[in-house]
């Protein structure tokens, strides 16, 4: 039972994955070409999900956004997770005013709409896939590094790192050999969650307008472009939809899943 | 020149200053083997952290602690780290819990080569190897591979005890090594700490509450209560004539085969009872 969740949700992450590596050298129609002619067709053949209001096929344009969606994903959690989880592991580790300093910093980001912070950044560098990483990385900042320094509170506190250290191993050293193979599996359960709320997050922009401009596609201005069709042709609203629905399950029960398989409390007895 | 002087030590902990440790002495001799028996909360493992130099951040030390003639209370954490694994090294009590669960044994022992003698992980692997076959380990190659969660309570403390002895230091601080293992293997482990001991001659202060594995290990013992020592002297002399009333509490209890059947059984506080806080 406890395993379903983790097999549910590799495999939905595990689509999206197979269609953005698909889109990388095929893909049915142009996903960006216009063609006047073909214009709100419904599902059917041969253009599988229907084409939207530029006579685009849709089924191309899922595959290609599912790529950006996962680059996104990547680097938002990458530059939230290389800067968040040092500051967490400096804070639980040294303690004092440092820590202090480092947590009351990531509350204000925290109490920070990523939302605002966003379109702070599209005002200034205008709307480009970068500023969204961007905004939404730092935004989720604080939430890697609180998970990392509860971890590194809770290791530091333990009798191995007590008895490293009689065995002379520099702070440096606890911190590397010790503290980060101890924290990784809740860092990567963070990593997965954050993944889901930077695909959300990036939909969101995307269909504001404050995310990756068109003609590229994206699952979250695919939105936005239906919209305008929404009592003509309905169900290009709901394609990019259903993506961003699965995405973000599929990475929540990744999350979810892990977190269960790695907590050794909650692990079935063979 | 004593390996270790310990003189007039206190150790107060926090804003409220709660005393741990009060006017407490000592000396090892090389290879000389001290035993410290005392019950819990009586002091004997801040004596072995505030040697070691591992006490927390809210800890007041007063007095002094020399190691081969330098002092070590004052001095910082990088010159702590030197000594610590080197000169002096520390078996802990928990065999649970002091090895880290996400590291494989053979490379935590070899760890403390890598620190200090800068050995090269290849020939570390043959003396880590060796360390645990002299440590009484069947199958030295196997527990070196194995995480700890994959090896028994008695395995992981004869691996601990392959840690601090490695890099052959001059003084072992056991903090009650034995404790958390059953009667058999407790048996065993201590024999093998025995025979480590002697062949590198390291010195050793041996911290338990049991006199009986005191008198196994050790030559020299000191009774400790609520934060001093109260009572030094042989082995024999304490079992056979000792002087402080909780030491006579003590050896009393530890004696059941004195009482005859239908008494009431002795207690410490038959002997002593003043001062408890």
């Amino acid at each position: 039972m406890k395993r379903a969740q983790l097999v549910t949700g590799l495999i939905l992450v595990g689509a999206v994955i197979v269609a953005a590596l698909i889109s990388l050298v095929w893909t049915p129609y142009d996903p960006i070409q216009v063609v006047p002619g073909q214009r709100l067709l419904g599902p059917g053949w041969p253009h599988l999900l229907g084409t939207d209001g530029f006579g685009i096929d849709i089924f191309s344009r899922l595959l290609v956004g599912a790529r950006t969606t996962l680059i996104v994903g990547i680097i938002s959690v990458g530059i939230a997770a290389v800067i968040g989880v040092p500051l967490g592991m400096l804070a639980g580790q040294v303690g004092g005013w440092l820590d202090q300093l480092v947590m009351r910093v990531s509350d204000v980001v925290y109490a920070f709409p990523a939302l605002l912070l966003a379109i702070l950044l599209a005002s200034v560098f205008g709307a480009s896939t970068l500023t969204a990483m961007v905004a939404i990385g730092v935004a989720s900042i604080p939430a890697f590094a609180r998970v990392a320094r509860a971890g590194t509170l809770q290791v530091v506190a333990s009798d191995f790192v007590l008895a490293a250290r009689g065995a002379g191993t520099s702070r440096w050293g606890i911190a590397v050999r010790h503290v980060g193979p101890n924290i990784a599996p809740v860092v990567g359960v963070q990593a997965s969650v954050g993944f889901a709320t930077a695909i959300l997050a990036e939909a969101a922009l995307s269909y504001l307008g404050l995310g990756t401009p068109r003609p590229t596609p994206t699952w979250g201005n695919m939105l936005r472009d239906a919209q305008q069709y929404l009592f003509v042709a309905p169900l290009q609203a709901v394609w990019p939809g259903l993506a961003i629905a699965v995405a973000v399950l599929g990475f929540n029960l990744l999350g979810d899943g892990l977190r269960d398989y790695l907590d050794p409390r909650l692990r079935e007895v063979p | 020149m004593s390996l270790l002087e310990v003189s007039d030590l206190g150790i107060e902990f926090g804003r409220r200053r709660v005393r741990a440790l009060d006017g407490v002495s000592f000396t090892i001799e090389p290879g000389q083997r001290l035993g410290l028996i005392g019950e819990s909360g009586s002091g004997k493992t801040v004596t072995a952290l505030a040697i070691m130099g591992l006490l927390p951040p809210n800890a007041v030390v007063s007095g002094s602690v020399r190691l081969g003639g330098d002092e070590l209370l004052g001095l910082n954490e990088t010159e702590l780290a030197k000594r610590r694994g080197n000169l002096v090294s520390m078996v802990f009590q928990e065999p649970m819990t002091a090895l880290d669960p996400t590291m494989r044994v053979g490379r935590q022992v070899a760890e403390v080569l890598r620190l200090h003698a800068g050995t090269e992980s290849g020939p570390a692997r043959e003396r880590v190897v060796a360390m645990l076959a002299e440590v009484g380990l069947d199958d030295p190659e196997r527990v070196a591979d194995s995480f700890p969660h994959q090896l028994s309570g008695g395995q992981r403390q004869r691996a601990i005890l392959a840690m601090a002895l490695i890099n052959s230091p001059d003084l072992v601080i056991c903090d009650e090594p034995t404790t958390a293992l059953d009667v058999t293997v407790q048996a065993m482990v201590l024999q093998k700490l025995d025979e480590a001991l002697t062949s590198s001659g390291a010195a050793c202060l041996f911290i338990t509450h049991d006199l009986a594995v005191v008198s196994q290990v050790c030559d020299q013992v000191m009774v400790m209560l609520d934060g001093r020592i109260v009572e030094t002297g042989s082995v024999e002399k304490l079992f056979t004539n000792p002087e402080h009333p909780y030491t006579r509490g003590l050896v009393a209890t530890a004696r059941l085969d004195q009482v005859a059947p239908g008494q009431r059984l002795p207690v410490v506080e038959d002997f002593y009872s003043g001062g408890r806080r």
